[in-house]
C-alpha cells in the first residue's frame, strides 16, 4: 500500500505504513540515525497530511513487525469494541478530532475504549498532535492501579523516591529515602537502580526498604530496579519484592537484547503474585509490575525493525499494559544526544509518551530527565516537568538535589515534586496523604517540618531497618 | 552555613564576580567547597540566608507550613547536627537534607548545582591525550597506543553511536598489525563520554589487571586506546584479534558528583551482532564507588566465571558483592 500527499504542488509517496508513520514523526535524532526520518519539513507535513486519511482499521490490518511484540498486540485487542465505538470507520484525523472532543474520557473510561486502541494507532494520532493537544488530550484520562496503596485518581501526583547509591550501601539508600518522605515522596514507590547486578546485592536493598516500610508503617511499595532474573533470584533466596522490575522495548529483538522474553514477564508476573498471596493483608490489588521506557533504546540495540521512535515506544506500552503494570514510566531524556538530540526533542518525547501512554490505559509516569551530553539543563527540565503535570501524569521522579549519584543524570528532585504538588493543588495518593497528615509532615496541603518527636522517631526506625537487613547479606554488601 | 551539607569540594569556585558582595557572603561557602561563611558586620539580617534559619519568602521561622526550612528539618532530634551532617555525608554522596525555601531551593544549593553541572558538561569535550598527562607513562611501561574509531570528531561522535562502535581504516590496521590474535585477556582502553574518568582511573588499574592476569597464568593481549569509542567496539575487537575475553575500560558519561567514573565491559568471545545481553558491566570505578582493587577483582572473576561458563551476559552473575548484565535503563549503558 502506497500513500501520497501533496504540499504546496509537490507530489509526495510513501511506500508503505511503516515509512511513512516514521516520516509523520517529529523531527528526532534517532530517527535520522535509522534513516528513516523526513528529509525536509515539508516532506514531513506531507507525511501527516497522508497520515491523517489513513482508517485506522487500515492500520490495524497492517502489522508492521512479524514479531512476538506484534502478535501480543493483536492477541490483546478487542476488535468487537473497535467496531462498536465506532473506531473502525475513522481515519486518524478523524480519531484526533474525537480524542481531543469532550465527552471523550468518559467514553474511554465507561467503554474501555483502550482495548480497542493499538499502539500503532496511539503513535499515529499522536504524530497529528500538537504539543498542547497532547497535554489536553491526555489530562482527562485516568488509570488508577493498586498495590499496596492506590495510584493514579484525579487530584493525585505520585512520586517515586529514587535513593540510589554508589555502591548500594543500604543506610544511603535509606537516608536518601527519609529525606524524600520528609517531602511527601515515596506514594509512587521506593525504587532503586542498582548498581550491582548481584543476588545478595539486590536483596539486601529490598530487605532494608521493605524494613523501612515496616518501621515506618509507610503505605506504599519497594522495588529493585535490576534485572528480572535477579530480583526473581533474590526472590526465590527470601527477599521481598513488592513490585517486579523490567525495562521493555517495543520489539521482540530488542527485548532479547535486554535479556527477556515476554513468556519471563508473564511468568515473572505469577511469581510474584504467588509471593504476595504468601503475604496476606499486605496488598490492595494484584498491579505488581513496574515497566521503564524510552524513545531509541530499540535502535540503540539495532533492534528497531525500520520503525520509529515514537511507533516502537507505543508498541513497549502495548507490551506493558499485557501485564497489568502498577507504574509504567519513560525515562525520556536519559538516552542520550544521539536519540533525542537535545531538549526540544526531549520535551516533545516526553508529552508523546506520556499521551499515547495514558490512550493506551497506562498508569503512565515520566523520568523528567537529561544527561550531561546533552543539549539540555534544569531549566528545560523544570519545563517539562511542568507541561507534564499539566498533563495529568500519575507520577514523577524524586531523586536527592535532581542529581542521580549513581545514573550519572539529572532527573527531578524532591523539591521540584514538592514544588508540582503546591502548583497544581496535588496531593499524594490518598493512604500516603493520610500517613503525612498523622505525623504533621503534611498540613492542609502543605509541607511541614517534623516535630522533635515525630524526627527522632522516624530516625530511630531508620537506625532499627539498617539493622533488620539479614546480617550475612549485610556482611557481604556492606564494604565500607 | 555549616548545617548544609556540601559536595562540591572539586568544583571551581564559580560565584559572579560582579554579584552583590553581601549576599554572597552568605552563599558563598557551599559554593566554595566548605570554607567558613564570611563575617559580614553590616549585612541586613534578611540578606544573611546562611547564618540565621530565616527562609526566604514566606512566612516566619515558627510558621514552617508555608515557608520551608532553611535548616535541614532533621537536623534537631540528632545527638548532634554536626553529627548527623557527618553521618549522611560519610555514607553517601547524594544531595541530602538540603533545606528548602517554600519548595525550592536554597540559593547556594541552586547555584552549586549549575556549577556541578558546567564542570560535567565541560568534561564530556574533552580530548583524550597519551602524550602528556596521566596516561602517558603507559606509553612506555605497556606500549599503550591509541587509534581512532569511525567518528571523526567529538561532535560527529555524540550523534553517530554507529561510527564510535567501529574502528577507523587505519585504526583497523594499526591494531591488526601491533596486536598479536588470540589472547586469553584482550585490554581496550576507551574514552568514552570521560577522558577525566580515564585520566583518573586507568593508570592505576591497568597495571594492577594486566599483572594479576599474568600471575594467573592468563596470556594478556598488547592494550590499545580508542578515541570516540562507543561499547560496540567489543565486537569488533573480537573479530579483530579473537581473544578470550576483552575487557573495555570506557569513561562513562560525567555526573554532577564526580567525571571521574569508569566502567569496566567484559565480554566472552565478543562477536558481531553482540548486543549488552552478552555482555557483564562494572560500573561506578572512582574513589566513592569502587575502588581499584576491587575493581581488578571483580573484572577477573568474571573473565573466570565466563571461561567455566562458556559465555558471558546475562547468564552469568556475580555471586557477591558485585555487578554483572545489564544496566537497569532501558537501551543504555553509563557509557555509550
Amino acid at each position: 500500500m502506497t500513500f501520497r500527499a501533496t504540499v504546496r504542488g509537490t507530489s509526495y509517496v510513501f511506500g508503505d505504513l511503516a515509512t511513512l508513520l516514521a516520516k509523520a514523526n517529529e523531527e528526532k535524532s534517532g530517527d535520522q540515525l535509522a534513516g528513516i526520518a523526513a528529509a525536509t519539513a515539508t516532506e514531513r507535513v506531507a507525511a501527516k497530511l497522508a497520515l491523517a486519511d489513513v482508517p485506522l482499521a487500515d492500520i490495524l490490518a497492517t502489522p508492521l513487525l512479524d514479531d512476538a511484540v506484534t502478535e501480543l498486540i493483536l492477541r490483546e485487542h478487542d476488535a468487537a469494541l473497535f467496531t462498536d465505538a465506532g473506531l473502525a470507520s475513522l481515519t486518524v484525523g478523524e480519531f484526533r478530532e474525537l480524542v481531543l472532543a469532550p465527552g471523550f474520557a468518559t467514553a474511554w473510561s465507561e467503554r474501555g475504549l483502550a482495548g480497542a486502541i493499538t499502539p500503532e494507532m496511539a503513535a499515529a494520532v499522536a504524530k497529528l498532535m500538537s504539543d498542547k493537544d497532547l497535554i489536553v488530550g491526555a489530562k482527562p484520562l485516568r488509570t488508577v492501579t493498586r498495590c499496596r496503596n492506590t495510584m493514579g485518581e484525579a487530584g493525585v501526583l505520585g512520586v517515586r523516591v529514587q535513593p540510589n547509591h554508589p555502591t548500594d550501601d543500604v543506610e544511603g539508600i535509606l537516608l536518601s529515602t527519609l529525606d524524600g518522605v520528609l517531602y511527601g515522596c515515596g506514594d509512587a514507590v521506593l525504587g532503586v537502580n542498582p548498581v550491582t547486578e548481584s543476588v545478595a546485592g539486590v536483596g539486601a536493598v529490598l530487605h532494608g526498604l521493605q524494613a523501612l516500610i515496616r518501621r515506618f508503617s509507610l503505605p506504599t511499595q519497594t522495588c529493585v530496579l535490576a534485572h528480572i532474573t535477579t530480583q526473581l533470584a533474590a526472590l526465590a533466596a527470601g527477599a521481598p519484592v513488592d513490585l517486579l522490575f523490567q525495562s521493555i522495548a517495543g520489539t521482540e529483538a530488542a527485548n532479547r537484547s535486554f535479556g527477556i522474553s515476554l513468556e519471563m514477564l508473564a511468568e515473572g508476573r505469577e511469581a510474584v503474585l504467588a509471593h504476595h498471596r504468601e503475604r496476606p493483608g499486605e496488598f490492595l490489588g494484584d498491579d505488581v509490575m513496574y515497566f521503564e521506557t524510552g524513545q531509541g533504546s530499540a535502535l540503540s540495540a539495532d533492534a528497531h525493525g525500520g520503525l520509529d521512535q515514537l511507533t516502537v515506544e507505543a508498541r513497549a506500552h502495548g507490551v506493558a499494559r499485557a501485564y497489568a503494570p502498577f507504574l509504567v514510566n519513560s525515562v525520556v531524556g536519559f538516552i542520550g544526544p544521539e536519540y533525542l538530540a537535545d531538549a526540544r526533542q526531549i520535551t516533545r518525547a516526553g508529552l508523546e509518551d506520556h499521551f499515547i501512554g495514558k490512550l493506551l490505559g497506562l498508569p503512565m509516569g515520566i523520568d523528567v530527565c537529561y544527561t550531561n551530553h546533552v543539549d539540555a539543563d534544569q531549566n528545560t527540565n523544570d519545563d517539562l516537568l511542568v507541561l507534564l503535570v499539566a498533563a495529568g501524569c500519575n507520577f514523577v521522579m524524586g531523586v536527592p538535589g535532581a542529581d542521580d549519584v549513581m545514573l550519572s543524570y539529572q532527573s527531578t528532585s524532591y523539591h521540584d515534586a514538592a514544588g508540582m504538588r503546591d502548583l497544581f493543588a496535588l496531593s499524594p495518593t490518598p493512604e500516603y496523604t493520610a500517613w503525612l497528615e498523622s505525623r504533621g509532615l503534611l498540613h492542609a496541603g502543605r509541607l511541614a517540618d517534623p516535630g522533635p518527636d515525630v524526627a527522632a522517631a522516624l530516625l530511630a526506625g531508620l537506625d532499627q531497618a539498617v539493622l533488620d537487613v539479614p546480617s550475612p547479606v549485610r556482611a557481604l554488601t556492606n564494604g565500607r | 552555613m555549616t548545617a548544609v551539607p556540601d559536595f562540591s569540594a572539586d568544583t571551581e569556585p564559580t560565584a559572579p564576580a560582579d554579584a552583590n558582595p553581601m549576599i554572597w557572603a552568605g552563599t558563598e561557602p557551599a559554593i566554595r567547597g566548605g570554607a567558613e561563611p564570611a563575617t559580614v558586620v553590616d549585612a541586613e539580617p534578611a540578606v544573611l540566608l546562611g547564618a540565621e534559619p530565616i527562609p526566604l519568602v514566606g512566612a516566619e521561622p515558627a510558621a514552617p507550613v508555608d515557608g520551608g526550612s532553611a535548616e535541614p528539618a532533621i537536623a534537631s532530634p540528632s545527638p548532634g547536627r554536626g553529627d548527623f551532617e557527618h553521618r549522611v555525608r560519610t555514607v553517601t554522596p547524594a544531595r541530602l537534607f538540603l533545606g528548602r525555601s517554600g519548595t525550592s531551593y536554597r540559593t547556594a544549593d541552586q547555584l552549586t548545582l549549575r556549577a556541578d553541572h558546567a564542570a560535567a558538561q565541560d568534561a564530556v569535550h574533552a580530548m583524550l591525550d597519551l602524550e602528556s598527562g596521566p596516561l602517558a607513562p603507559l606509553v612506555d611501561q605497556f606500549g599503550l597506543f591509541a587509534v581512532d574509531s569511525a567518528a571523526a570528531d567529538r561532535a560527529t561522535y555524540l550523534r553517530r553511536p554507529d561510527l564510535g562502535r567501529a574502528l577507523s581504516p587505519e585504526g583497523r590496521a594499526e591494531v591488526t598489525r601491533r596486536c598479536p590474535r588470540g589472547a586469553d585477556l584482550q585490554v581496550v582502553v576507551g574514552d568514552g563520554l570521560s577522558v577525566a574518568a580515564v585520566d583518573a582511573q586507568v593508570p592505576k588499574l591497568l597495571p594492577a589487571l594486566l599483572d594479576t592476569a599474568r600471575e594467573a597464568g592468563r596470556s594478556v593481549g598488547q592494550v590499545f586506546a580508542v578515541r570516540n569509542a562507543r561499547v560496540g567496539l567489543l565486537n569488533e575487537i573480537g573479530e579483530l584479534l579473537d581473544p578470550a575475553a576483552v575487557v573495555l575500560l570506557i569513561g562513562e558519561r560525567p555526573g554532577l558528583v564526580t567525571a571521574e567514573s569508569l566502567s569496566a565491559y567484559v565480554a566472552w568471545r565478543p562477536r558481531p551482532g553482540h548486543t549488552d545481553a552478552d555482555r557483564n558491566l562494572i560500573s561506578n570505578i572512582h574513589a566513592r564507588g569502587v575502588d581499584i582493587p576491587a575493581a581488578v577483582a571483580r573484572i577477573l572473576a568474571l573473565t573466570e566465571s565466563m571461561r567455566a561458563a562458556g559465555t558471558s551476559g546475562v547468564l552469568i552473575k556475580e555471586d557477591h558483592e558485585g555487578p554483572a548484565a545489564l544496566t537497569s535503563r532501558p537501551g543504555d549503558d553509563l557509557s555509550p
